[in-house]
């Protein structure tokens, strides 16, 4: 056994099914050992950053690790920004780059680069293997990392002559990482605290977070018993149903005006699988200023305290100790509070302002009744995905994927083929930008390739929206390079040289019946919707801000 | 904000050190002093580290380095310790009466003169940190020419023993 041979033998005991890249001369054999074997599916991107963020839908949508590969030099430094992206969100990912040869590892020779010097602070552990022998356990190992505790990303970097050494170790049965014990069962005593101080709370919600989308199960039956008020993060989207008549909607910069009161006048927050990001609490000083305690359930302890002090922190999985707060809950007499909640929900709900012209939120809200919420949504980076986040009712966990922490304009298509090769039979939509489409769209390809049914919504407002909202609101109007709209391509000619079948929809009265055509598509789909150029999300807390601060509405007239 | 001595023992991989002063430079700890060397356990060694910091960052300190794979163990020495630190200090000299000065001056530090040339003395000095400061502030009347510090090692005196605990996970 080679290897390369090796290396795809010990993915394949780790369960891989299907592993997203592109060849290159330094990962060579593997891919020669690949064309061998049948049992293991190979996705070929047109960039490597599509196979970073692939292996991340792929991983989000599914809960299992994602793969991707990669050469050396050129090919894996491509990877950086989708690896990056996963250690922020915390997703489980493992990416194999070629090296060139030990022997000339370090001489600035052909397509070298210092993958792991320059991985090393945006994966949670990465690997140079020097000896075949090693290869099993380093896989083995690498799995183990990406997929337990805060998941995140492992690199492993395999230079050429590895991959072509005679293999004559052994695959481990076990793996043996004294320096990695996370930590799987919450404290009891912790626990019991938890339970007390709940029973005490006066003004408590729920927070919930990415780190909780394997949990919905116990935390749904948690928010049940107890009828506390519930709140999802971004990358909590999901986890408690929107329709569920606790849940408030997300917190933060354009978060809803209930979610962020109930957050500021609280006394107790519970908050699960986060990490109190600042877009989630503006400025910290003036964060929930009526708290008095801070129930933080995180895996990883460098999370708790991080930026929030916690009364009662608890280590432990979020389903585990979920599980054990929905078996001690009981229901909360909070009848006020609620009174006060209803109360800002009605005074301030997620509103769509009336405009002539066709609306990104009225295209979101029309997907979402035509799927009832069950689609798995991806999105671009910008002010559709904030629209996204505001107004489609995300019904299930694991089913709205979008970059967070980094932010990456260009996550979406790629994020929806993997999500989409996880998921074969799910209905995935794509809601992306005209700026955020643009930088990966070269995917068009591997959506083609494959057939994957992609259904592709881009939001076309003609203009970098997030980014002129900001320069409308804080830079006095000047509109600095962000205009796009003399230079988009023609989205559905384009579609269409990649043999998908694309539709364009510029108004309101054509919508409803172009969402189910979409639909009902058995392949995939490019729309491109024409929609209000200047558009802003709101309410928006400025960066920075707090509660106090929301701008519910458009500060003056918009301009068109 | 206090002064803290921090150990860690890690696995000897190679790169262990840069991630380490990777993850602190990332993070904005600020690191006084940093030792690194073999224990006497295969495969092991210990790093101590001198960081300035209130409660928080201390905390933040320890859990961002147990989050790294390869770190064994984080101890703050924050009881009573054993704190060290070995120099070089070459000091120019300038006839005997300078020669007899110096040497006092050596015998009150209980450093030693190591080497000797004809306009240069080079003295060894191990101690506190805060000793070794000092002796060299008293060398600077003559001309201190270079210095060499290996950065403070730290033990807990007494009985407290920094252990490794072993723990296989399945696959
Ligand atoms: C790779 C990258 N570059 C720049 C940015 C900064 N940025 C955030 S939102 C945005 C505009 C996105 O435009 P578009 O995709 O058209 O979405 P819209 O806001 O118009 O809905 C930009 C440039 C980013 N997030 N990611
Ligand atoms: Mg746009």
């Amino acid at each position: 056994m080679t290897g390369a041979e090796v290396l795809l033998e010990a993915l394949k005991r780790q369960g891989v099914e299907v592993i997203f890249g592109h060849p290159g001369g330094a990962i060579m054999p593997v891919y020669d050992a690949l064309y061998r074997r049948r049992d293991l599916r190979h996705v070929l991107v047109r960039h490597e950053q599509g196979a970073g963020h692939a292996a991340t839908g792929y991983a989000r949508a599914s809960g299992r690790v994602g793969v991707a590969m990669a050469t050396s030099g050129p090919g894996a430094l491509n990877l950086v920004t989708a690896l990056a992206d996963a250690m922020m969100d915390a997703t489980p990912v493992v990416a194999i780059t070629g090296q060139v040869p030990t022997g000339v590892v370090g001489t600035d020779a052909f397509q070298e680069a210092d993958v792991t010097g320059v991985t090393m602070p945006i994966t949670k552990h990465n690997y140079l293997v020097t000896d075949v022998n090693d290869l099993p356990r380093v896989v083995a190992e690498a799995f183990h990392i990406a997929a337990t505790g805060r998941p995140g990303p492992v690199l492993i970097d395999l230079p050429k002559d590895v991959q072509n050494a005679e293999f004559a170790g052994t695959f481990p049965e076990t793996v043996d990482l004294p320096g990695y014990k996370p930590v799987w069962k919450g404290h009891p005593r912790q626990i019991k605290k938890a339970l007390e101080a709940l029973r005490g709370a006066e003004r408590p919600v729920l927070l919930v977070g990415g780190g909780a989308q394997g949990a919905a199960g116990p935390i749904r039956r948690f928010v049940e018993k107890s009828g506390i008020p519930a709140i999802g993060t971004l990358q909590g989207l999901g986890v408690i149903a929107a329709d569920d008549p606790r849940y408030l909607g997300m917190p933060g910069m354009h978060g809803t005006y209930a979610a962020n009161q109930a957050i500021h006048e609280a006394d107790l927050i519970l908050g699960i699988g986060l990490r109190f990001d600042d877009r989630v609490t503006g400025d910290l000083s003036r964060f929930a200023p009526r708290l008095r305690t801070l129930i933080h359930v995180n895996i990883d302890p460098a999370e708790i305290g991080k930026v929030l002090e916690a009364q009662i922190p608890l280590v432990g999985d979020a389903a585990w100790v979920a599980e054990r707060l929905a078996e001690g809950a009981e229901p909360l007499r909070i009848e006020e509070w609620w009174q006060r909640i209803r109360a800002w929900q009605k005074a301030h709900p997620l509103r769509i302002p009336e405009r002539a012209e066709l609306q990104s939120q009225e295209v979101i809200r029309a997907f979402g009744e035509a799927t009832g919420g069950e689609a798995v949504v991806v999105t671009g980076v910008g002010q559709h995905q904030m629209f996204a986040a505001q107004f489609y009712p995300v019904k299930r966990p694991r089913s709205f994927l979008t970059s967070g922490g980094l932010g990456t304009m260009g996550f979406g298509l790629p994020a929806a083929i993997g999500a989409q090769v996880a998921r074969p039979d799910a209905t995935v939509v794509l809601f992306d930008g005209d700026g955020s489409f643009q930088m990966t769209l070269q995917e068009l390809a591997t959506v083609a390739k494959y057939k994957l049914p992609v259904k592709i919504v881009i939001l076309n407002n003609g203009f970098l929206g997030m980014v002129r909202q900001w320069q409308d609101l804080f830079y006095d109007d000047r509109y600095s390079e962000v205009y796009l709209a003399d230079s988009n391509p023609d989205f559905v000619r384009l579609a269409e040289a990649y043999g998908i079948p694309a539709v364009r929809v510029e108004e309101r009265a054509a919508l409803e019946a172009a969402v189910e055509r979409i639909l009902a598509s058995p392949g995939p789909v490019l729309a491109d919707f024409r929609v209000v150029p200047e558009e802003g999300v709101f309410p928006m807390i400025p960066a920075g801000g707090s509660a106090e601060e929301m701008i519910l509405e458009p500060p003056k007239e918009v301009k068109r | 904000m206090k002064r803290h001595l921090v150990s860690v023992l890690v696995q000897d991989h190679p790169r262990v050190l840069t991630r380490i002063t990777s993850m602190f430079a990332r993070r904005g700890f600020n690191i006084d002093s940093l030792a690194v060397g073999r224990t006497h356990l295969p495969g092991v060694s210990r790093i101590s580290f001198v960081v300035y910091g209130d409660d928080r960052t201390i905390e933040q300190v320890e859990k961002q380095l147990n989050r790294l794979i390869e770190v064994l163990k984080v101890v703050d020495h924050d009881g009573p310790r054993l704190e060290r630190e070995l120099a070089l200090v070459k000091v120019r000299v300038d006839g005997i009466e300078e020669r007899l000065e110096l040497k006092e001056i050596a015998e009150a530090f209980r450093a030693r003169i190591v080497d000797v040339a004809r306009t240069a003395l080079t003295f060894e000095v191990s101690g506190h940190p805060a000793k070794i400061d000092r002796f060299i502030e008293e060398l600077a009347h003559y001309g201190v020419l270079e210095t060499m510090r290996t950065g403070a090692l730290g033990m807990d005196r007494g009985e407290r023993v920094l252990r490794l605990k072993a723990r296989k996970e399945a696959v």
